[in-house]
């Protein structure tokens, strides 16, 4: 395991830090986690007495259930702290809770927040490594390795595949991440959503195609991700109502025909379905969207195990 | 007291010459090629320049009110550390500078414990709500030199056109910061590649630019003195050059941070680069940098805003805009655009000292017989570091934190009075 030591210590800040190499070690390490995953008793010893800090600022509670047993499953205390319930509410700053935090001796945070950039704060005031959970619209580098990973799994290889993501580009950080990753790994990105949710200038800077007509985009897809649409864009003024924005932009039987007629379907979740996806795509054969979720904690303890040097 | 300042190279009718300069009490006296009289202090400015002291139209002293971010004693240090003799306070204070108390507050303070000459800028509205005229008549018999709600934007163009009338009718100019907050939102850098990159929210150069032309409709329909503060895009920039060219009185100025700095020095989510506007598009820098050529930018102002420490260090999107501009000026100008060849030291000079006096219509600032003895000194080749407990100013937030820079002010006297000197 000579290359094991590269991930020792480093944070996770997005994968742009991360070459396509270092992506596929982390995806292998991913399997083997998640046989652990399958076995009767699901845990391992590997981090017993180091201390990972779930620093949700921003709620989610799946995904920090993801990170809590990723940590608990490789023997690391966990220790959650939540906003809604902490000292942030009573307006101390993030600066003093990560001070706080690291006097209680925390070895690796993970880190959800509204702000971007949050995570190099929390990694500047701590010192510690820092895996980002989500920060704003910037990065969700955790989703887009579960993504990866479990495309990679079902189709052995990124290399040339086709992938079409529709939806809320625009407030999307999973977009952002999953696009850094799969272009890494040879694949052919097309984002797709109404003009109002689609930043400008997303082919200069990520090297993906943008269509806005969902047939075109789906065309011959490998892959079809959606994207949750969130109710509160409406009141932003970007779209008129979720009825006619699926009327254009569901994922459908009659949509989904331009895809491949085995194309992986995914979702980051949570779904509203009705809206961007309907329930015959989501339950489909071709539906991996509740093996992601596994597949997140398994991502997770390989993220856990590789930055604070787990040994098997 | 008398001083003599000997050797030096003395910025005079715009060129550069050897001359000696004689300051007897506040006012320059003599002005010749070898002045041998004994003088109280004798300067001897071999290999530096000299400049008249710099003005600054656009400052934010936040005295009364945030003086742990600044008040008019460190504001005004800081002012000499950076060269500057003159300087103008925005009104966006704690009162709101809309009545005569406050302007008398800051010109009383200024005049006994500042480091500078402090002219007061007006609100355009009461308390900068955008929503009534101030009593600005009644401050300009108080002495203030112009009106703005700098920091805001009246977006209720009805009234705006009114501010205009009624500041006409009494005498004063009107300095617009231009942003229409709807199209601002909740933006936090440029709307361009690294907002995208970064995920933060945009503020779209059409912010500016609808607001801006707006304002010169209505500049040319009440015949106004329009002065648009630190303009950042091309668009803003061809806006104002179609203005003058109709010939309306309107003019505009860039901070030193738009004229070299761009949206990628927001790569980092360093707060000390978010400011209003935000840092624009490479190409909009090059814009800036050659309508200040050109003469459609008039002259350079700093904006400078102090913001404390503990504000700074936030998560980037709850990080207060600004950042402080005295210090850094001269030397950032001097450093990224004179010295490789951008621009002249003479332009440079002249948009620091007789253009934005004369925008005003401040005392005029040159080295000329018989006035004032407002002068800088500075050592091209001698690079000043802005360490955070060199920063003579009390907020710290800057981009070139830490970073060193060439062309460092030794001298900077006020009414022949050392205000500034390099150790």
């Amino acid at each position: 395991m000579d290359s094991l030591p590269q991930f020792v210590g480093r944070n996770l800040f997005d994968l742009d830090d991360y070459s396509a190499e270092e992506i596929m070690y982390i995806l292998e390490a991913a399997r083997g986690m998640k046989e652990i995953n399958l076995r009767q008793y699901k845990k391992i010893p590997t981090l017993r007495g180091k201390t990972i800090c779930t620093l949700f600022v921003e709620n989610s509670t799946r995904t920090r259930m993801s990170f809590e047993l990723a940590a608990s499953r490789l023997s690391a205390d966990v220790v959650s702290f939540q906003a809604t319930v902490s000292s942030l509410q009573k307006g101390e700053s993030l600066q003093d809770t990560v001070y706080t935090l690291d006097a209680m001796g925390i070895d690796l945070y993970c880190i959800r927040h509204s702000s971007p950039g949050s995570p190099q704060l929390v990694h500047k005031y701590s010192g510690k490594p820092v895996i980002n959970g989500g920060d704003g619209r910037h990065a969700h580098p955790t989703q887009a390795l579960l993504d990866i990973f479990s495309i990679w799994e079902k189709l052995g290889s990124l290399e040339g595949l086709k992938i079409t993501i529709v939806g809320d580009i625009l407030n999307s950080r999973v977009v952002r991440s999953n696009l850094i990753g799969m272009k890494k790994l040879g694949a052919d990105v097309t984002v797709c959503g109404p003009r109002t949710l689609m930043p400008g200038g997303m082919e200069d800077i990520y090297g993906c195609r943008v269509e806005y007509n969902l047939p075109e985009a789906l065309r011959d897809a490998d892959v079809v991700m959606g994207l949750r649409m969130q109710l509160e864009r409406m009141t932003e003024g970007l779209f008129p109502s979720l009825e006619e924005y699926s009327k254009h932009y569901v994922l459908s039987k009659d949509t989904i025909k331009f895809a491949k007629k085995d194309a992986l379907i995914m979702h980051p979740g949570p779904m509203n379905r009705g809206v961007e996806i309907l329930p015959e795509i989501a339950d489909s054969d071709h539906s991996i969207i509740v093996e992601q979720v596994a597949n997140g904690v398994a991502v997770r303890m390989a993220l856990m195990f590789l930055i604070l040097g787990g040994k098997l | 007291m008398t001083t003599l300042i000997k050797n030096g190279t003395a910025y005079i009718d715009g060129a550069f010459v050897k001359k000696d300069i004689l300051i007897e009490d506040k006012l320059i006296t003599r002005i010749e090629d070898k002045i041998n009289e004994p003088a109280e202090k004798v300067i001897d400015a071999k290999g530096m320049h000299v400049f008249p002291g710099f003005v600054d139209i656009h400052v934010h002293l936040r005295d009364p009110g945030q003086t742990y971010k600044e008040d008019i004693v460190s504001g005004t240090r800081s002012a000499a550390r950076g060269g500057f003799t003159s300087l103008c306070a925005m009104p966006n204070t704690d009162p709101v500078v809309d009545n005569i108390a406050t302007v008398d507050y800051i010109q009383r303070r200024a005049k006994d414990l500042g480091s500078a000459k402090v002219y007061v800028i007006g609100a355009m509205t009461k308390k900068s709500e955008g929503l009534e005229i101030s009593e600005m008549a009644t401050m300009k018999s108080d002495g203030i030199v112009a009106v703005s709600d700098d920091g805001k934007c009246v977006q209720n163009a009805k009234l705006m056109l009114n501010c205009m009338r009624y500041a006409t009718n009494f005498g004063l100019p009107l300095i617009v910061h231009a942003e229409d907050y709807n199209l601002s939102g909740s933006g936090q850098i440029h709307a361009g590649k690294i907002a995208l990159k970064l995920g933060l929210t945009g503020i779209p150069a059409l912010a500016e630019e609808v607001i801006i032309s707006r304002d010169i409709m209505l500049a040319e329909n009440t015949g106004s003195r329009l002065h648009i503060a630190h303009i950042s895009t091309a668009r803003s920039i061809e806006l104002v050059r179609e203005a003058k060219q109709l010939g309306f009185n309107i003019t505009c100025e860039v901070t030193p941070h738009h004229l070299i700095l761009t949206e990628d020095a927001c790569l980092g989510f360093d707060t000390n680069t978010k400011m209003k506007p935000p840092l624009r598009t490479e190409a909009d820098r090059q814009a800036c940098v050659q309508a200040l050529k050109d003469g459609i930018i008039d002259c350079i102002a700093t904006d400078h805003a102090p913001h404390a420490d503990f504000e700074k260090v936030r998560e980037f999107d709850h990080a207060p805009f600004g950042i402080i501009g005295l210090e850094t000026a001269f030397p950032a100008l001097y450093h990224h655009l004179v010295k490789p060849g951008h621009i002249s030291l003479e332009r440079i000079v002249d948009a620091l000292t007789s253009v934005p006096a004369s925008l005003l219509d401040l005392p005029p600032s040159a080295l000329k017989i018989g006035y004032p003895a407002d002068i800088c000194l500075v050592d091209l080749n001698q690079e000043t570091s802005f360490e955070s407990e060199e920063i003579a100013s009390k907020s710290k937030n800057t981009p070139w934190l830490n970073q060193k820079l060439s062309g460092k002010v030794i001298y900077t006297i006020l009414d022949g009075r050392i205000t500034w000197e390099a150790i």
